[in-house]
């Protein structure tokens, strides 16, 4: 089949599956030892220690207006790079990659939550549940700030 | 051969920039002969390398530029401004090819047989000959010992040489290429460069040169190259902290696994690893940092050009040179501080004659200084020129649409002038060659910003404009303290702390509070005090700890407080920034990562002090700051500050502030009485004590209050009954007390209250040990420097100690009046000349001689012996001694 297809990884936060495309993140890794960050603008989970770099942590569920995690609860982080700088997307688990043609995508539906809709690009039906495109750059706050 | 050509672009592109700034110093002391060696010398250099590497072009321009140089030397033709003007050309014209080299990796094509023949006429005083046949690029043959230069004639028959090498007559005081090459064979290898250079220059200058004496002694003048350093590449530098990286991650990993296992054998090596990867990375740190001064060399050529260009008469002043950051930083700052130089000798300094009529010097002053402050560094630009013209920039701002009219007239003075940082703002009624070309403070200002930095500015009409730039540490390394507050670590930088107070119910010092707000005493001031955790968490305030310690910082002139829970730890930290989103919160300057790996947050005490709404006004401040850079002699307030002790008696005596050094409480019982002298241990040293109320007075028991003095290097105490206040308060001192140990009287908060005789006390407690230098203090004159700039103090003081004065400093004018009312005696008054004569006015030290320090001033001032350049040491000293003589 020759349709162009874009992979996407697909990751659980809350009770949705999000896809987020490969292209967009640089590595997958477990979070440790975050530090908060006073005063930090709401969304942001702290700061970690990546191999001697620091990446400023997203908590996405904070950003997508859901229930924080319980303190325990295990976690998972994609890490993606803007210019000089590495920020990691907390999401709570990181499933498979899914090889999807984006024209079989649906646009978002109008009535979704404000916060939600300018980070989802797309919906696909997959067998028994919905994907949710997820704009990671959106969601770090960059992609809008770069539009500015 | 391509490495090579690599390594003599780096090199060349360097010394290149050292011969630019060198000359133009050169152009100013045509009489330092230490300057002209060591161009000559780089030149010499440059254009060796060149011909053992082929690069006839090259060769060529060095070569005439050099012989101009030589002309120099021997004194055979002046170095003025027509001259120096064409050597800087021919650098241009060096530079030019060389960027054409590092694209093209060859010379580029061209034609320079105009400008070397415009060289060689200045250098031969004759009218520029023919130009010879273009020269053909030829590689380098094996050496044939060939006698050419043994027969040649001297080039004053007007006849040239024919090198067959080259294939081309040579040029008036050009050796063969054949002489050249032996005498680079001849030399050991690059290894030891400065030795090839003697050699080569030794066999080349005795070569018969065009009728001129030959010239002897190369000078082994200390040049930018030292055995000591390499060159090193920058990929190997940003790869090497990459690897140290992960270093530190396996070291803490291995960490992790030593402390589950519990393997005792385990722990020694790895706290030897633990160590040397600490030394490692702080190692690659390091050697990422540069002096700002090399940011700055190619700044006096470009002021030295514009001067040219525009017919302005311009001094550039750098100060603080060696301030290092890191090498990144200052790359991203070079242009535009490029820029805003071009910008101050264009539009700041005003032409001469109108600065004449001004009543200013006709020769303009742009100040460039760079200092640490607050964990930040900090670039001043000040220009004594015309200052912003605020009514040409509000019909700017109009004219562009930036704001309305309204909006304008609600703007203060400081805010109408930061417009010149908005997007596509320019004063400049007149494009010139230099600045003004679309391209304005706004580009200056997004530059900075893109590394985090800020710049502001203050202008006052006639009197200058000052721009301040703070770049943050980003990269660099700095020394932190470690404090915990609210369970988490954080980091101060070690810059702004001044110390460190232990504050509980059991510490000598109490937290106090006034509606809501924390304060403690510290000495002889209250000190606001915020806790940290209420600072960083404005939303949850959480009641202030009642013990721990308070950080006292010093931040952008203020001084705050910071209530921490613990103090951990002195550690050197990197500095990491802060993404884009974390950078508005304005009270973190970085992360950084300790030693376990974990992250923690390093604090902004700038921006610390501002959210803590502890700000002064922020205005006035920067005001103070434009006063105090453009050197204008601030008028010290009438206000005098005033310690209330008690001693003997209830009345308060005063003693004032600026004379003590500290105030202490001293256990009374270490308190020793030895030989009817009191002393006590002070900071590992005997500190000589006397009561101000005589030697009975000393407490025996509890604590016992003592005023510290230090002068001369030495300290001693004058022990009180108690410290009841500071107060500041103009007063007149009604002098003639025959009391001893009492100055005079004067009325204090409506009381009459003594002055005390601090000298005298201090006398008194030295009498136990004589002074160190009694015989020689009495034949030492006594000299006073009066100078409210820190810098000229630094600068001063100890070249007046080191020629044998007796030397006390006043840092302003209100300590000079103090040392005046306090009796004291000087035979000479050195500083400042505005401050000086200010003294005078008022009748203190009239009769003193009084020897004046200023920046490009020299002569005769009415009331003055002299003023007195500061750069001219040796005449200051001996002003001073004929003025010491005198009196």
């Amino acid at each position: 089949m020759a349709a162009p297809t874009i992979e996407y990884v697909s990751v659980r936060i809350g009770d949705q599956v999000f896809g987020v495309a490969v292209s967009d993140i640089r590595e997958v890794f477990a979070p440790h030892a975050i530090t908060p960050v006073p005063r930090a603008p709401e969304g942001i989970a702290g700061l970690l220690n990546l191999r001697g770099r620091i990446v400023t942590m997203i908590d996405a569920r904070s950003r997508l207006g859901l229930a924080a995690r319980a303190a325990a609860a295990p976690a998972m982080a994609l890490g993606l790079e803007d210019g000089p700088d590495l920020y990691g997307v907390l999401v709570d688990t990181v499933g498979e990659v899914l090889r999807l043609d984006p024209a079989a995508a649906d646009a978002a539906p109008g009535h979704l939550d404000a916060r939600w809709r300018p980070l989802i690009r797309g919906v696909h039906r997959l067998d028994g549940q919905l994907l949710a495109i997820l704009d990671v750059r959106a969601l770090i706050g960059r992609r809008g700030a770069l539009a500015a | 051969m391509d490495d090579l050509i690599g390594e003599f672009l780096a090199e060349t592109g360097e010394s290149l920039d050292v011969i630019d700034a060198e000359l133009v110093r050169f152009e100013a002391n045509p009489s330092d002969r230490a300057i002209l060696d060591n161009v000559f010398r780089l030149l010499h250099t440059i254009k060796g390398t060149c011909g053992f590497l082929a690069l006839t072009r090259l060769e060529a321009v060095a070569h005439a530029g050099e012989t101009l140089l030589g002309r120099f030397r021997d004194g055979t033709r002046a170095p003025d401004s027509h001259a120096v003007t064409l050597v800087l050309e021919a650098l241009d014209r060096i530079k030019l090819i060389l960027r054409g080299m590092e694209t093209g990796g060859a010379e580029p094509q061209g034609d320079d047989r105009d400008l070397i023949a415009r060289l060689e006429a200045l250098a031969e005083g004759r009218i520029a000959a023919p130009p010879p046949p273009p020269p053909t690029p030829q590689p380098i043959r094996a050496a044939e010992p060939e006698p050419a230069c043994l027969d040649a004639k001297p080039e004053a028959d007007g006849e040239w040489r024919y090198d067959a090498d080259l294939g081309r007559p040579l040029r008036p005081g050009e050796v063969s290429l054949a002489e050249l090459e032996a005498a680079f064979l001849a030399t050991p290898g690059p290894q030891d460069i400065d030795d090839a250079d003697e050699a080569g220059e030794g066999a080349l200058l005795t070569a018969p040169a065009s009728g001129a004496p030959p010239v002897h002694a190369a000078p082994a003048a200390a040049g930018p190259r030292g055995a000591a350093t390499i060159r090193v590449s920058v990929d190997v530098l940003e790869g090497l902290m990459t690897t140290v990286s992960e270093l530190v991650l396996a070291r803490n990993q291995m960490q992790q696994l030593v402390h589950v296992s519990d393997d005792g054998a385990l722990k020694g090596p790895l706290q030897r690893l633990t160590s040397v990867t600490a030394e490692l990375q702080d190692g690659v740190m390091k050697a990422r940092l540069q002096p700002v001064g090399d940011a700055w060399r190619k700044l006096p050529r470009i002021v030295r050009d514009a001067c040219q260009d525009l017919g302005k008469q311009i001094r550039l002043v750098q100060e603080g040179e060696d301030t290092e950051l890191d090498r990144q930083v200052l790359e991203l700052i070079r242009d535009p501080l490029t820029h805003m130089i071009r910008n101050a000798c264009d539009h700041g300094i005003e032409r001469p004659e109108v600065r004449r009529a001004a009543g200013k010097p006709g020769t303009g002053t742009i100040r460039l200084s760079a200092c640490h402050e607050g964990g930040a560094i900090v670039l001043t630009l000040a220009d004594d020129g015309a200052g912003l013209d605020a009514r040409r920039i509000r019909d700017k701002v109009l004219e562009k649409g930036l704001a309305t009219p309204e909006e304008l007239a609600g703007m203060s003075e400081a805010q109408v002038q930061r417009f010149i940082f908005a997007p596509g703002f320019s004063t400049a009624a007149a494009v010139t060659s230099l600045s003004g070309r679309g391209v304005g403070m706004d580009v200056v200002r997004t530059n900075i910003e893109q590394i985090g930095g800020a710049i502001d500015l203050t202008s006052a009409p006639g009197a200058g404009t000052v721009f301040t730039i703070r770049i943050p540490l980003t990269l660099a390394i700095i020394s932190a303290l470690i404090v915990e507050a609210g369970g988490a670590r954080f980091a101060t930088p070690q810059l702004s702390v001044r110390e460190l107070v232990r504050v509980g119910p059991q510490a000598a010092v109490k937290i106090e509070t006034l509606n809501g707000a924390h304060l403690i005493r510290l000495r002889d001031r209250l000190l606001p005090v915020v806790a940290l955790s209420a600072a960083l968490h404005p939303d949850a305030p959480a009641p202030i700890p009642s013990s721990g310690y308070v950080v006292v910082l010093e931040a952008a002139g203020r001084r705050i407080g910071l209530m921490v829970d613990d103090v951990i730890d002195t550690v050197e930290i990197v500095v990491k920034p802060l993404s884009g989103l974390l950078r508005q919160t304005g009270v973190f300057a970085g992360a950084t990562i300790m030693g376990d790996g974990s992250v923690i947050m390093i604090l902004d005490p700038n921006g610390l002090a501002q959210a803590c709404a502890i700000a002064g006004e922020g205005d006035g401040e920067a005001q103070a700051e434009t006063a105090r850079a453009s050197a204008a002699v601030t008028q010290g307030p009438p206000l005098q500050r005033l310690l209330l002790v008690r001693a003997g008696g209830p009345a308060p005596k005063a003693v004032p502030v600026s004379l003590i050094t500290r105030l202490e409480e001293l256990d009374a019982s270490a308190i020793e009485c030895i030989d009817a002298r009191h002393v006590a241990q002070y900071r590992g040293q005997l500190l000589p004590l006397a009561h101000a109320a005589g030697p009975g007075a000393f407490r025996t028991d509890g604590r016992q209050p003592v005023l510290v003095f230090t002068e001369d290097g030495r300290s001693a105490g004058v022990a009180v009954d108690a410290i009841l206040d500071v107060v500041e308060e103009a007063f007149d001192l009604e002098l003639g007390s025959h009391r001893p140990g009492v100055i005079g009287s004067a009325i204090i908060q409506g009381q009459a209250t003594d002055l005390l005789d601090i000298a005298w006390f201090m006398q008194r407690a030295w009498d136990a040990a004589p002074p160190r230098s009694a015989s020689v203090r009495a034949s030492r004159p006594a000299v006073l420097l009066v100078d409210a700039d820190a810098f000229s103090r630094r600068m001063l003081a100890p070249l007046l100690a080191a020629a044998g004065y007796e030397l006390t400093i006043a840092s302003g004018l209100h300590e000079a009046r103090d040392a005046a009312r306090m009796g004291a005696r000087y035979d000479v008054l050195v500083g400042d000349p505005g401050a000086l004569a200010k003294l005078a006015a008022e009748g203190l030290f009239a009769d003193v001689p009084r020897l004046g320090v200023a920046d490009g001033a020299s002569g005769i001032l009415d009331g003055f012996v002299a003023i007195m350049p500061p750069g001219d040491r040796g005449g200051l000293i001996a002003a001073l001694d004929q003025a010491a003589r005198a009196a």
